[in-house]
């Protein structure tokens, strides 16, 4: 952790040398999802309801998804970039490192750029969190941290998910941006609009589902039932499966080389 | 102490071919061809021992690099570098070495050299006194006193050279595997970084492996070389060795004035100019004395200047002896 610490300041003093650079590309991150945003406003706008659910309680789920997804990307953009580094050798050199792999992709890149879309986020949150209409409870706050710790990791195993496959194919995959950044763009509604076979597939195969629409359903007092609320926990079983195939592409590379 | 055993290394390549038909053919079916990247490759190398590995582009001295360093998994065959397994025992082993990979850096572009030494001390977790004293050391070796503060994208080459090498050196590392350290350098640079690596071994008794295409390298710094072709070790031995490989031929130039002498026995011109000649010799024929006074005997010459056969020609030639 104290090395994680670290490599997060040397980040930080790399990034600050282009200063300039840094605070035009946050300011377009943040404008970027200001225009989601703003799509969303519209139809929301028009439509007044999605399947019950209000402009402000649609925006939660939009605030929670994104901040979690921001959250992943800045620190684990390691994994995002990683086809990058098994490209140039410097795998090779976290290799001959005395230090975990994964702490070492994972380490290697960190772009602070992304806080313009947390700050999107924050924003929304503080208009949306009051606007509502939920009784927020000691319950309900920690089902919201829940929301955006939990789905971070998740968005977090799939960037792990992507980086192994490209041991197999070294370039990278863009069928796994359906996933990820698809899964930021979707995430603006609950899953639940979008029929019942994605939200199964959002359920059990890729849990996506299981830190956005669950435990909503909880926050809003659909289902009153605890187990809503933590069922963002449950989306974390996700890590193992995408550690192993992460583990079981390291092994791959080390038996034949790039 | 570094002992390979047999180690064996196949790697398995798709075979592409041309044309657009064969294109979409290998998307359904692919024939792969087995490469044999090393085959029985064995050696020893004791502590404190420099030791050369030469051998031409694909002969296997990066894929024997990457076993010892522990990045690559051999087929079969043992490996044992002071007493652990490289691939089995990772990070207990990659403690111990150093690794200076000549094309890449593992320094950040944009901090201070001494922020990337920093992290390093932690990634290695160096103790803090011991860091010290070993920055302190390096830094009057490699005359860095200059450099630490600078970041590393405005080094030139040769300076990132010397703090490349630093950088590998400050857990103390008992081998250091150097993979073509000079390549790029100007002839200053490769001096000292020459220099600099000898003083390493001599002084620390670190065990130095070093890939190398320049022989200058291999002529100022190594006693022991390692030829590697076709994924076999072809040669063990010092330079004097493989010296006895190579023919004996030394090449005069001479330069006259007035009349051109007449060649004996045992010399052919390979090249004539007027008031110039280019003169190849046989020693088993006629000595180098004996050829100089005969040719003084009947010209009056300007300047001979005596040369043996240069390793990068003796390396040729044994490439093209074991046709690799």
């Amino acid at each position: 952790m104290r090395l994680y610490m670290k490599f997060f300041s040397m980040h930080m003093k790399s990034q600050m040398q282009y200063k300039l650079s840094f605070f035009l590309t946050m300011i377009g991150q943040f404008l970027v999802s200001f225009a989601i945003l703003l799509s969303l406003y519209f139809m929301m706008s028009r439509f007044n309801v999605v399947m019950g659910f209000t402009y402000e309680q649609v925006l939660l789920c939009f605030a929670s998804v994104l901040m979690g997804y921001s959250l992943a990307e800045m620190l684990g953009r390691g994994f995002d970039l990683f086809p990058r580094m098994l490209g140039n050798g410097e795998f090779d050199r976290a290799l001959v490192r005395p230090r975990s792999v994964i702490t070492q992709v994972l380490a290697s890149k960190m772009d602070f750029t992304r806080l313009g879309r947390i700050l999107q986020a924050a924003f929304v949150f503080i208009y949306a969190v009051p606007k509502s209409g939920v009784i927020w409870t000691r319950d309900k706050i920690l089902t919201l941290f829940l929301m955006v710790i939990c789905g971070s990791l998740v968005f977090f195993g799939l960037f792990i998910v992507y980086a192994a496959f490209s041991f197999f194919t070294v370039e990278g995959l863009e069928f796994m941006n359906i996933l990820t950044d698809g899964g930021r763009e979707f995430g603006r509604y609950p899953y639940a609009i979008y029929g019942e076979g994605i939200l199964k597939f959002l359920t059990y195969f890729v849990p996506l589902a299981l830190f956005q629409y669950y435990p909503l359903l909880y926050l809003l007092d659909i289902e009153k039932s605890k187990l809503y609320m933590f069922t963002p926990l449950l989306s974390l079983i996700f890590l193992l499966p995408a550690y192993a195939f992460f583990q079981y592409g390291v092994r791959k590379y080390k038996s034949t080389g790039s | 102490m570094i002992k390979l055993e047999n180690i064996n290394k196949t790697f398995r390549v798709a075979k592409r071919q041309g044309g657009f038909a064969r294109a979409v053919k290998a998307l359904f079916s692919r024939e792969y061809e087995i490469i044999h990247a090393l085959n029985n490759v064995s050696f020893t190398i004791n502590d404190g021992e420099m030791v050369g590995y030469i051998g031409p582009n694909g002969a296997g001295k990066s894929t024997t690099i990457k076993i010892m360093c522990g990045i690559l998994t051999p087929d079969n065959g043992i490996c044992e570098i002071d007493g652990r397994t490289p691939w089995l025992e990772r990070v207990a082993h990659v403690q111990h070495i150093g690794v200076v990979f000549g094309q890449r850096s593992q320094l950040w572009w944009d901090v201070p050299v001494v922020d990337s030494f920093e992290l390093i001390k932690d990634i290695y977790k160096v103790d803090s006194s011991l860091y010290q004293t070993n920055l302190d050391e390096l830094t009057e070796l490699l005359d860095l006193s200059e450099l630490l503060k600078t970041p590393t994208r405005s080094l030139s080459l040769g300076q990132r050279m010397r703090c490349e090498i630093a950088a590998s050196l400050l857990h103390s590392p008992k081998i250091l595997f150097l993979d073509e350290p000079t390549i790029g350098l100007d002839a200053v640079s490769k001096i000292a970084v020459r220099q600099f690596i000898k003083k390493i071994n001599a002084e620390r008794k670190t065990t130095v492996i070093l890939t190398t295409h320049d022989m200058q390298d291999i002529e100022a710094l190594t006693e022991r070389i390692l030829l590697i072709g076709k994924g076999k070790i072809l040669l063990d031995g010092n330079l004097a060795e493989l010296k006895k490989h190579s023919s004996e031929r030394k090449t005069l130039i001479v330069e006259y004035t007035g009349k051109a002498p007449t060649i004996s026995e045992g010399m052919t011109v390979s090249e004539a100019k007027d008031g110039r000649l280019i003169i190849v010799l046989d020693p088993t024929q006629l000595s180098v004395s004996e050829a100089i006074s005969q040719l003084a005997a009947q010209s009056d010459l300007i300047d001979v200047s005596v040369t043996g056969v240069s390793s990068e020609e003796m390396v040729a030639a044994l490439y093209e002896e074991y046709s690799i």
